[in-house]
């Protein structure tokens, strides 16, 4: 017998609700319910970090957070990044440029964690900067050019010259 | 979608207890990092969950009326981690809670959720057991109150008595345990991050005021048995003497009478007998030097 509820949140600064099977992830509900498909169905055991989205602001895995859990949540995905016009964020564009991409699959869940560092407004040293990126598995990259592309772009928020 | 039976979510601590009357087979959900992964694998499918994790009661960390720290079961590793009182007055809590999972699993996994699971490897429990945490249960005939080392009674079972509708409310740090004392946490593991510790050791000194004596020693030991453990006669050589580097070494090889880790997949026994030996030594030695101590 399925169970249902009828979940309130505000998406990507949009107040929303749907009926959701209380049996379903946060990872099924923005994907199935509003098709945020950035957020991906990766290890869905909180290993990978592909998932990951901001929940008031804290990264969470979301294939491991039962959507009835966002009652009352902000929650933000990587759609919510870019301007309406299309142009992107400061941190989507450092990471074309260093090339932290290559297949793509890890990348919004780099990129939300990388949103969370930036909003802490915190110059952190590179072992920090690791340790703060090490929930997520990139199988393309090796790291450094994700590495690089959130380093610059926290250097650069802070107005500090960048010193790789 | 999740194999679930049936999800209860709980209003209130009241609620949580009454519905656990209700529903005595159904498991308690709080951040889920274990409990949902769990499902995944099959081991807890098709179960119905108790979900106590909208109870913003439980979260956060307090001095209560006689200044003993009180830790909200729900409160998430990384917030115990950035806590004021807790970088304060116990900040190797703060660090082992930090070297749980990721930045992802310490914003969702509680310290209630680490203890009440039973592990032997959780990274909080070490800690706790070295510092003499107090375990809060609130069931049908309301609070009741025990040390850490009594709630656990075996490898995944802990003392909660789901008969009277009991959930864990609190960890209590009381002062006489945290006054004047420093401590140390070293988890060894194959990686840094996504990783079960191979083991863990925690210490914590209180030295005497001109900084010679050690006045108190604790240790305790996550992986060294089937629960997290003190070590008592490394504690009874320790006590009471003057601070010194043969003192040190002595105190870690006392170790070696009270741990038994076993053989598994992460370490062999006799690797783990030898870096409990040298976590003790280190751990001892950063603990007096947090406390202002100068080894002999």
């Amino acid at each position: 017998m399925s169970q249902y509820k009828v979940v309130h949140c505000n998406i990507n600064g949009k107040n929303v609700e749907k009926a959701v099977d209380v049996r379903a992830s946060l990872t099924d509900m923005l994907r199935n319910e509003y098709h945020l498909t950035s957020v991906k169905k990766g290890c869905e055991v909180g290993e990978c970090g592909a998932c990951n989205v901001l929940i008031d602001g804290e990264a969470f895995n979301s294939c491991i957070y039962l959507a009835v859990w966002a009652e009352g949540k902000h929650i933000r995905t990587l759609e919510g990044l870019a301007e309406p016009d299309g142009r992107l964020s400061d941190i989507q564009q450092a990471f074309i440029e260093e090339t932290a991409i290559q297949c793509g699959f890890c990348t919004p869940g780099f990129i939300m964690t990388a949103v969370e560092i930036l909003e802490a407004n915190k110059l952190y040293t590179d072992d920090e900067l690791r340790k703060l990126l090490s929930g997520h598995l990139c199988r393309c990259t090796g790291y450094e050019n994700i590495f690089r592309a959130v380093k610059k772009t926290m250097y650069n928020r802070l107005g500090k010259p960048i010193d790789f | 979608m999740y194999d679930i039976k049936a999800l209860y979510e709980a209003e209130s601590i009241e609620h949580a207890v009454s519905l656990r009357l209700e529903h005595p087979d159904a498991q308690i959900i709080a951040g889920g990092s274990d409990v949902l992964v769990q499902i995944r694998e099959g081991r807890r499918a098709g179960k119905e969950l108790i979900s106590i994790y909208m109870l913003d009661e439980m979260r956060g960390v307090s001095l209560d009326d006689d200044e003993n720290i009180r830790i909200g079961s729900l409160t998430s590793f990384s917030h115990i981690t950035r806590d004021p009182i807790i970088q304060k007055y116990i900040n190797v809590l703060g660090e082992a809670v930090d070297m749980v999972g990721s930045p992802q699993i310490r914003n969702i996994g509680t310290i209630g959720g680490n203890t009440c699971n039973g592990v032997t490897s959780a990274d909080s429990a070490s800690t706790l057991h070295a510092w003499e945490a107090i375990v809060e249960l609130t069931g049908k005939n309301g609070v009741r109150r025990m040390p850490i080392k009594d709630f656990y009674i075996k490898a995944g079972t802990v003392d909660i008595r789901a008969d009277e509708g009991e959930i864990q409310t609190a960890i209590l740090i009381p002062k006489s345990s945290y006054e004047n004392t420093y401590g140390h946490y070293i988890k060894y593991g194959m990686r840094n991050a996504m990783e079960i510790a191979s083991l863990g050791c925690s210490v914590n000194v209180r030295l005497s005021d001109d900084k010679k004596t050690v006045d108190r020693c604790r240790i305790a030991y996550g992986v060294a048995g089937p629960v997290p453990m003190r070590a008592p006669s490394a504690e009874a050589v320790a006590n009471g003497e003057n601070v010194s580097e043969t003192l040190i070494d002595e105190f870690a090889l006392a170790v070696l009478n009270d741990i038994n880790p076993r053989n598994s997949w992460r370490a062999s026994r006799d690797f783990r007998l030898h870096i409990a030996v040298q976590m003790a030594k280190r751990c001892l030695l950063e603990s007096i030097k947090k406390a202002g101590g100068v080894i002999q």
